[in-house]
């Protein structure tokens, strides 16, 4: 270790110790090649914080009333100190905006930009689900024009209207991702050329599908034979822009925003243990090497130290702050192990991990970061040492046993059980309800129907009729859910109730 | 590369309109908070903003979930006990188990707890007066103790220099030049044409005594146009700026009440709560408001507030007492062109009982021509007397001045006020 030079010594941040941190974190991120977006950090107070939280994540927001219940309840909680904010919030754009809240210490400034500004954003910029999925360059132009057009959807059509297909639209916002196109990028004013060219071509359309004058002569098996949709469809959003008979093309266009702004949320979805993970690992790795080489000094690195340890630190499954896994501490410890690994392999990890035991580490860390999402990367990655390092044991939950099982502890026999159940609880298909577009009837009661196929015998909540009270605001005519297991028909929902369904 | 920007000063409200749709959406369960919280207020915070509560499964977003049952595989932390194998005892309650084994069973419960917030002082009142309505059209009036409001009415030769409309007075310099100096200037020219004549004249036939006049008078005139100032005092004009007064809504509250023997202090609370209600409301509606406090037992007096609602004094009823007492208030102080006038009466409706035609009898013919609206409230759980029966026929002849309500406990204070005071849809 060269003598200590520190950057600073007190606690106190300004505007020159940012940008000096910034300036020194930036060149060991370069060394440990982390490619980023230019990076845009924006300090701002506790009550912008506040407004940035309640917004989702998204810097330009269209108004609804279920943001103002979220910043309703992070401002109570907040007030009462039963909650500190996060340091920190990134948005995937470029250039990638993170915010620094103006109370924070020299120290955690500093941490957060390791965090965001190199670790987050390198993790935006490289994975393979960001880079396929949402478009940094184009999302604040999209998000404008969605903010513009939804306020003039308002002025014409009046608030309520709006609001009540906004609820509608996000009760089903899960379901308005394409899992397999990918979207491209276009800038604002593209946007709004095409989304009038949309709403006369989209309206000629359904016009056409719900055509109801006889075609004049044709035979009644053919008729029979029409199925549509020809293939079930899991976008349900997109179905219901496209398809569903009543809406308005304005109403259309909203459905569209809906979809577009899940989408682009989609890849942080499927990708929380490994983000949060990545950046986790490099904060703690950068300015451990910032302190190695002597920019920092001895209380900042104890400070450091302390909110990094009460980042990862994971309650176990009987305590009473146990909520979850945190993803924080799952993704840091895997990354961490990894490079582990890759310096120090062990007889097991030899044995577990034969390829990259002994590889360079960074570029071995760098591969697992880009190709991988979750689920896929909790089966490759997790590793023996982790496992017994976190306890993890798995229960199993039968409703046709009588007790609750213990499937597999932290052994040589549960390692692999443990690691496959984790990956399949952080996918996202079986952690959703897989419904999907079955039938409309095109002829006759106009009625859709969709089908839930259940996994392991896993029913539909209560909140099923909710639901489906808001697919028929959009679809405008009866609508029909059946729950399926392997075939079987188990349980049906309909709506508007049928009373005399006995 | 990165860019540091300070955002600190730009606005922080951001969520301000997000906040308006959410107490749009909930105002039903809002309005219910508040009106509760209005009975259960003590009297003094009946100003301060409110908690609300409402129910998390009324505001929740309802999505596609999985619910309980079927087969489920978790994967938890921290292993102290367990070895493969293992049965653990379903959590009980739960019926078909919550799937996660001892560690969820706290959250859960948190599921079920009531969705929190705060809202304003303002947003308080605005709730607890929404949809209500002062009977009879509010007036506007000039008042001695004018607010003022200033505007321009063209121009004036005095002000102060502040006030200086430079356009106006250098036109006027100039008009005043041209008056002044326009002859001379003319003269001046004739003059200066005969002089050139006379100087193109060949040098021997010069007139030279022509010219020496003609040089002396030119010079003459030249010194006389320069003496012409160029801005005299009475050029300036100033802009003129009158004084208006601007007409204010103002209002009057008569609060009357009993404070005889019979009324206990529980039903000097219940009556204060009234009057203030009352106030908050005038208040809300009009920019000024005065408040009159007539207590009453056999004879009436103009009181302080605080000896309004807390001295006690014994004796028996006479209300005629506090209406004499309140017209002659009237014709003094409160002229009924000027004034919005209201009244509000609290009794447990003891009288004397040949006094109550007198009330009557002086409300209809001389108290309530000049009143916006007057109230009573009768706080008592006994049968009603002389008085409430008298009021009757007050109430029948002006119906939508009068009216009368009878309270029982504190509970029924908001609704009474929200009864008499509700919007009447014409």
């Amino acid at each position: 270790m060269s003598a200590q030079q520190p950057i600073s010594t007190s606690s106190e941040w300004t505007f020159e110790l940012i940008e000096e941190y910034d300036r020194e974190i930036a060149k060991i991120a370069k060394e440990f090649g982390l490619d980023t977006y230019p990076n845009q950090i924006e300090i701002i107070n506790s009550e912008q914080m506040m407004d940035a939280y309640s917004s989702v994540g998204m810097p330009i927001g269209y108004n609804h009333w279920s943001y103002g219940k979220q910043f309703l309840n992070t401002e109570r909680s907040y007030n009462r100190g039963h909650m500190g904010l996060a340091y920190e919030i990134v948005i995937n754009s470029s250039p990638c905006i993170a915010y620094l809240m103006e109370e924070n210490t020299m120290t955690m400034q500093a941490l957060v930009i390791a965090h965001a500004c190199y670790g987050h954003n390198s993790f935006f910029k490289g994975n393979y689900l960001f880079r396929a999925w949402t478009d940094a360059e184009s999302i604040i132009d999209y998000l404008v024009f969605a903010k513009n057009y939804i306020a003039k959807c308002e002025e014409r059509h009046g608030i309520d209207a709006v609001e009540q297909l906004l609820d509608s639209c996000h009760a089903l916002m899960n379901y308005g991702v394409d899992r397999y196109q990918r979207p491209y990028p276009i800038s604002t004013a593209e946007e709004e050329f095409r989304q009038k060219e949309r709403e006369e071509y989209l309206q000629r359309q359904v016009n056409d599908l719900w055509r109801t004058i006889p075609k004049g002569e044709h035979n009644p098996q053919a008729l029979d034979a029409f199925k549509f949709p020809a293939e079930p469809q899991e976008n349900l959003l997109y179905f219901f822009e496209k398809n569903a008979p009543l809406l308005e093309s304005w109403q259309r266009e909203i459905l569209r925003i809906v979809r577009k702004i899940a989408q682009y949320f989609y890849p942080q979805r499927q990708t929380q243990v490994m983000n949060e993970g990545w950046a986790t690992f490099w904060h703690y790795t950068l300015l451990n090497t910032l302190y190695d080489r002597g920019k920092l000094s001895d209380g900042f690195m104890l400070e450091f130290l302390q909110s990094h340890s009460s980042v990862v630190y994971q309650p176990p499954y009987n305590s009473r702050y146990y909520s979850g896994i945190n993803p924080y501490t799952l993704g840091f410890n895997i990354f961490s192990d990894l490079r582990r690994i890759c310096e120090n392999p062990t007889e097991e990890d030899r044995e577990w991990f034969p390829d990259i035991a002994g590889s360079n580490w960074v570029e071995t860390l760098h591969f697992a970061m880009r190709n991988f999402k979750d689920e896929s990367f909790i089966l490759q990655y997790l590793s023996p040492k982790v496992m017994r390092d976190l306890k993890l044991f798995t229960i199993i939950d039968d409703n046709l046993e009588d007790d609750i099982i213990v499937g597999a502890i932290h052994d040589r026999d549960g390692y692999q059980k443990i690691r496959e159940s984790l990956a399949g609880q952080y996918n996202l298909g079986n952690r959703e309800p897989n419904i999907q577009v079955t039938k409309v009837n095109v002829r006759g009661d106009r009625s859709i129907t969709l089908e839930h196929n259940r996994h392991n015998r896993v029913p539909l909540s209560e909140s099923t009729d909710e639901v489906l009270k808001h697919i028929h605001r959009i679809w405008g005519f009866d609508v029909h859910l059946h729950s399926t297991d392997n075939g079987i028909l188990c349980e049906s929902f309909q709506c508007p109730k049928n009373d005399n369904n006995k | 590369m990165s860019y540091i920007i300070d955002r600190r000063l730009n606005a922080k409200n951001k969520s301000t309109v997000n906040r308006q749709r959410f107490l749009r959406r909930y105002r039903k369960h809002i309005k219910k908070a508040v009106s509760e919280a209005v009975s259960r207020r003590s009297i003094t915070d009946m100003q301060n903003g409110e908690q609300i509560s409402i129910p998390t499964r009324d505001i929740s977003e309802p999505i596609f979930h999985h619910g309980q049952g079927g087969y489920q595989e978790r994967v938890l932390p921290g292993n102290d006990q367990f070895v493969q194998g293992d049965h653990i005892q379903r959590p009980p309650g739960g019926g078909s188990g919550s799937g996660s084994g001892e560690g969820n069973a706290s959250d859960q419960g948190e599921g079920i707890d009531d969705f929190v917030f705060q809202i304003t002082q303002e947003e308080f009142l605005d709730f607890m007066f929404e949809d209500l309505e002062l009977p009879n059209l509010v007036k506007r009036q000039l008042s001695v103790n004018e607010k003022f409001k200033t505007r321009r009415a063209g121009v004036s030769n005095q002000g102060s220099p502040g006030q200086i409309n430079v356009v106006r007075s250098l036109r006027s310099a100039n008009a005043r030049r041209i008056a002044l100096a326009g002859g001379k200037r003319k003269r001046l020219k004739i003059l200066e044409s005969e002089l050139a004549e006379l100087e193109a004249a060949d040098p021997v036939l010069r007139d030279h005594n022509r010219i020496e006049s003609l040089l002396a008078e030119i010079a003459d005139l030249r010194a006389r146009i320069q003496r012409v100032p160029w801005l005299d005092d009475f050029d300036i004009k100033y802009n003129l700026q009158v004084k208006y007064p601007v007409p204010t809504s103002k209002a009057v509250m008569f609060c009357i009440m009993d404070v005889s023997g019979s009324m206990s202090q529980a039903t000097k609370d219940m009556a204060k709560r009234f009057f203030i209600l009352l106030y908050l409301f005038l208040q809300k509606n009009y920019e000024k408001t005065e408040v009159v406090f007539i207590r009453h037992h056999t004879s009436a007096k103009e009181v302080e507030e605080e000896e309004f609602f807390y001295s006690r004094e014994t004796g028996g009823t006479i209300v005629s007492s506090a209406l004499y007492l309140m017209k002659e208030i009237l014709e003094t102080k409160y002229s009924p062109s000027e004034w919005n006038i209201y009244a509000a009466q609290a009794s447990d409706g003891d009288n004397w009982n040949d006094d109550s035609t007198t009330c009557s009898k002086l409300l209809i013919d001389e108290i309530l021509p000049k009143l916006q609206y007057y109230s009573y409230i009768e706080i008592t759980p006994r049968q009603h007397q002389a008085l409430w029966e008298e009021y009757e026929t007050v109430a029948g002849a002006f119906p939508d001045r009068f009216a009368m309500e009878q309270i029982v406990d504190l509970g029924d204070i908001y609704p009474v006020f929200r009864e008499l005071f509700q919007k009447k849809t014409a």
